[in-house]
């Protein structure tokens, strides 16, 4: 039995008349991977920001142990100082600096003031091996996958002689192979007898990994599972995160995919000027009336593209290749052009460029289709408010009010709101890029109820996604795309997980 | 008891919002005691309204420039500018104000035209376009006025736009009549519109202030616009300039709040990328604010022309950031889609207080300029504050 390195004891947390927290309690032991699972806005991230001293002392009730002592930290470095390092989802890189320049900055080698580049280069040789990265510590970030940049995140908290190593979703933007490859490099870490506490949505990953898992809902320590008792398995983290039990969330649906065309790819090829090379390359795909096409592959395999060069994005990518709706030859100049076709796309990234986070829900709903909303271009206020009622209804978008700012809401209603300004549009085909992203997962099975009532009332979806459970239970037919190009299809019957892979590396 | 705290409640939600009332109050009020009551009288408040026109016209039309995310320097000596050509064409060229006042609008909303290509289609950021156009229009405006320096404008019709009074048809107790019917009418509209828009809240379950608060509210906001009328009618009654200010500011709170246009360009300056996927087409949004700034910069160059009855070779020197600071002063946001066009001329009228106040004071322009400087900081750090406040 090993000594905890952490204890949070009672931990309270107050925002403007809103308990983030209220009395956590959660204990790491020294050298264990320890997950902390929950849905959106159970209180995780706060947690964390109360242990990394962000929210300082003072400004939340209760205890913090590490290493045998009570802490209060004032401000991050505080925390830094002891050893404890967080590692966010979004990554804190400088695009432009190098690998080395990364590591140590902020806490840059110096001699007599002068800053030792050499030694800092030497240094980050070292940390980068320790992180299985045998790369050019003078590479540029912007120059190095999403997988690798993680990587060089873990080699500068390695650099701060870290205890206590904390990471927030680190795969919630790796393709497969490389979220193995972090986790097999924190297993290393762990041998090492560095502490990582891991936050995750990815289930899958919380299994093979954990030594413990925390579950929290609704700002409370719910239970700790220990894998030595062989407590941590899905069922039992999906049933105390959600408070009931799933059978399945991946729900079933009874609509018969017609045989109608309703969209058509042939040859198609998007050439992308800025990056100076094809981003997709001789596509031939089609969707009918009624289906789901799923589109796999790994992160970069050209799938967003493909979807913006189809959404009206000639001006980005310059197009060759027929585009059919409907057996009817057509180009869409932009993207408004492709809106009247009644194509709708659902941006991967809601925050950056899905929703008007400073507006209110019902203007967010309201957007794409204010032409049905007003006489003469004048809006008419009664009916927008009409139309957002109902759609915050029938999505069950959880918001007091539809005048609720849209950055206020957690993922999955934020997600709902982007659907839901879609469908307010009428779309006939729907394209949604990574549709539960970062949501978690009681939102998720509300989500694919709303895809399948979507196809029962005659709509086609094209989901592109990285979860290769949601492709393989939603989708009717699965494309698998890589380097831009489609690699192959299958059948809802034929596909596999090991399928997919495999064609998704080739 | 309960009314008090729903009213602070209330302030403490919207403080960005009637902080800038509060304080504009509150420099007026300073400055009645300081002059004695000087400050409120008709004839300095008309004077003060009317000198601050040009640049609460130009506020508007930066406030949207902002409010999408650029900026526009050349604004001021556009003003200046398009002010000479409209004096050319008065005095050299005999041409009519009905038709003189036209052809400068459609110059401004072409100048503007020309920025929005160069900055929505061509891909130049607006600060260095527009600082191309601040030294082009200036360069244009010497040129303009180099063989005659000051161009004085003797036609009366067009100097009555900045110094005329609209006619009073008949005086009540030594009253300006139309402008109280003027006055009367506006308190009206607002009373109905309110209440209109209240009721609406009500049957969506949206939360509304208190009946009592409301009413307070109405009573307050009516009495102020009654107070300013009364004051306006007992010396010459509302004047040109002030009309003009009062028709820019509600066609373009009615564009901003009602119309899908407005709607457009807040989506553009709040998330170009996520308008751009909506199917907004930001280039055109981008194309039609710089017009518009353009034709309100022509506008303003007609105001301060037939104000001074001459174009000068000065004209427009530093509008432009008169015109930003009074935007900024109003609330609107450096990072974009958030902005009132109330506020921009609540912002000018700010600043144009301050400015009519301390000459009334005898307070040294270097004093002035500080004091001022002082003002637009503490706005701004006002504005962030509170925004921290509520995330």
């Amino acid at each position: 039995m090993s000594e905890p390195i952490l204890e949070m004891r009672g931990i309270s947390k107050e925002f403007t008349g809103v308990k983030a927290l209220s009395n956590v309690n959660f204990k790491v032991d020294q050298g264990e991977i320890h997950c902390l699972v929950g849905e959106n806005g159970a209180g995780k991230s706060t947690l964390m920001k109360v242990l990394s001293g962000v929210y300082p002392y003072g400004e939340y009730s209760g205890d913090i142990y590490f290493d045998g002592q009570v802490q209060q930290f004032n401000k991050i470095s505080d925390s830094v100082d002891r050893g404890i390092v967080i590692i966010y989802q979004e990554l804190a890189l400088f695009p432009d600096l190098s690998i080395y320049e990364n590591i140590f900055i902020g806490n840059e080698l110096q001699r007599k003031g002068v800053l030792d580049w050499n030694e800092a280069v030497v240094r980050s040789k070292e940390l980068l091996n320790k992180v299985n990265l045998h790369i050019n510590p003078e590479t540029l970030i912007k120059e190095i996958g999403v997988g690798k940049q993680q990587l060089v995140e873990i080699a500068k908290a390695l650099s701060k002689k870290v205890k206590l190593l904390i990471l927030d979703e680190p795969t919630a933007a790796l393709n497969d192979k490389d979220s193995e490859n972090l986790l097999k490099l924190l297993r290393e870490l762990k041998k090492q007898g560095i502490t990582s506490i891991m936050i995750s949505h990815k289930l899958n990953e919380v299994i093979s990994i954990a030594d413990k898992a925390t579950v929290l809902r609704d700002g409370q320590t719910i239970c700790t599972l220990d894998a030595a008792k062989g407590e941590v398995t899905e069922a039992a983290i999906i049933k105390n995160m959600v408070g009931r039990e799933i059978e399945d969330i991946y729900p079933k649906r009874n609509h018969p995919v017609s045989p109608d065309r309703l969209l058509e790819l042939k040859n198609w090829t998007a050439y992308d000027p800025k990056l100076g090379r094809n981003v997709a390359e001789d596509v031939n795909i089609h969707v009918n009336y009624g289906e789901i096409v799923g589109i796999s592959g790994l992160m970069g395999a050209g799938r967003t593209e493909l979807a913006l060069s189809i959404f009206g994005n000639s001006k980005k990518y310059k197009l060759s290749g027929d585009l059919l709706v409907d057996g009817n030859q057509i180009q869409f100049k932009h993207t408004s052009d492709a809106i009247k076709s009644g194509i709708a796309y659902v941006t991967e990234d809601r925050k950056g460029d899905g929703l008007f986070l400073l507006q209110d829900i019902k203007n967010n709903i309201s957007i794409s289709n204010l032409k049905n909303l007003s006489d003469y271009g004048v809006v008419n206020d009664n009916e927008e408010i009409k139309t957002a009622e109902e759609y915050r209804q029938s999505l069950g978008i959880k918001t007091p009010s539809i005048e609720q700012k849209v950055g206020n809401l957690s993922g999955g209603n934020q997600q709902k709101v982007s659907i839901g300004k879609w469908l307010f549009v009428g779309p006939k085909l729907l394209i949604l890029d990574e549709p539960t992203r970062g949501i978690d997962v009681g939102a998720k099975l509300e989500i694919y109820t709303v895809m399948n009532k979507l196809i029962e009332s005659g709509m086609s979806i094209i989901m592109i996604s990285s979860e290769l459970g949601e492709v393989l239970g939603m989708s009717d037919r699965v494309y698998v795309m890589a380097k831009g190009e489609i690699k192959g299809e299958l059948s809802s019957e034929e596909a596999t997980q090991e399928k997919i892979m495999g064609l998704a590396t080739l | 008891m309960n009314l008090f705290k729903e009213a602070k409640g209330l302030l403490k939600h919207n403080i960005r919002d009637y902080g800038m009332y509060i304080a504009l109050l509150v420099i007026m009020l300073i400055f009645t005691i300081l002059t004695d009551g000087l400050f409120m009288s008709s004839r300095n408040i008309s004077n003060l309204i009317d000198s601050s026109g040009y640049i609460a016209v130009l506020a508007v039309g930066v406030m949207l420039v902002i409010v999408i995310r650029h900026i526009d320097l050349s604004i001021g000596f556009l003003a200046g500018f398009l002010g000479a050509i409209a004096a050319i064409l008065l005095v050299q060229y005999d041409m009519p104000v009905f038709l003189v006042i036209p052809i400068i609008l459609v110059l401004g909303m072409f100048a503007g035209s020309i920025t929005g290509f160069l900055v929505a289609k061509v891909g130049i950021p607006a600060f260095v376009a527009t600082l191309a156009g601040w030294l082009i229009y200036r360069g244009a405006l010497l040129q303009a006025t180099e063989k005659s320096g000051t161009i004085n404008v003797d036609n009366e019709a067009f100097n009555a736009i900045g110094n005329g009074y609209i006619p009073s048809i008949a005086e009540v107790g030594g009253l300006h009549l139309l402008s109280l019917l003027i006055g009367a009418v506006f308190i009206l509209y607002y009373i109905y519109s309110t209440i209109k828009n209240r009721n609406n809240k009500i049957r969506y379950n949206f939360d509304v202030v208190s009946k009592p608060l409301f009413i307070i509210q109405l009573v307050l906001v009516s009495a102020l616009i009654g107070y300013i009328t009364w004051i306006l009618a007992g010396y010459n009654g509302f004047s040109w300039t002030m009309i003009i200010i009062l028709i820019v500011l509600i066609v373009y709170h009615f564009i901003t709040t009602k119309t899908v246009l407005g709607r457009h360009i807040y989506a553009v300056g709040s998330n170009p990328e996520a308008a751009h996927l909506s199917g907004i087409n930001v280039s055109k949004i981008t194309f039609i604010v710089f017009g518009s700034m353009g034709m309100l910069s022509a506008l303003s160059g007609i105001l301060f022309t037939s104000r001074l009855q001459s174009a000068t070779t000065t004209a427009g020197t530093l509008f432009e950031l008169d015109a930003i600071a009074a935007a900024f002063v109003g609330g609107v946001s450096a990072a974009g889609g958030v902005g009132k066009v109330t506020g921009a001329v609540i912002g000018a009228v700010v600043m144009a207080t301050l400015v009519n106040g301390m000459n009334l004071l005898g307070v040294g322009i270097a004093s002035q300029y500080m004091i001022r400087g002082g003002v637009l900081a503490l706005a701004v750090i006002f504005d962030v504050m509170t925004r921290k406040q509520r995330a």
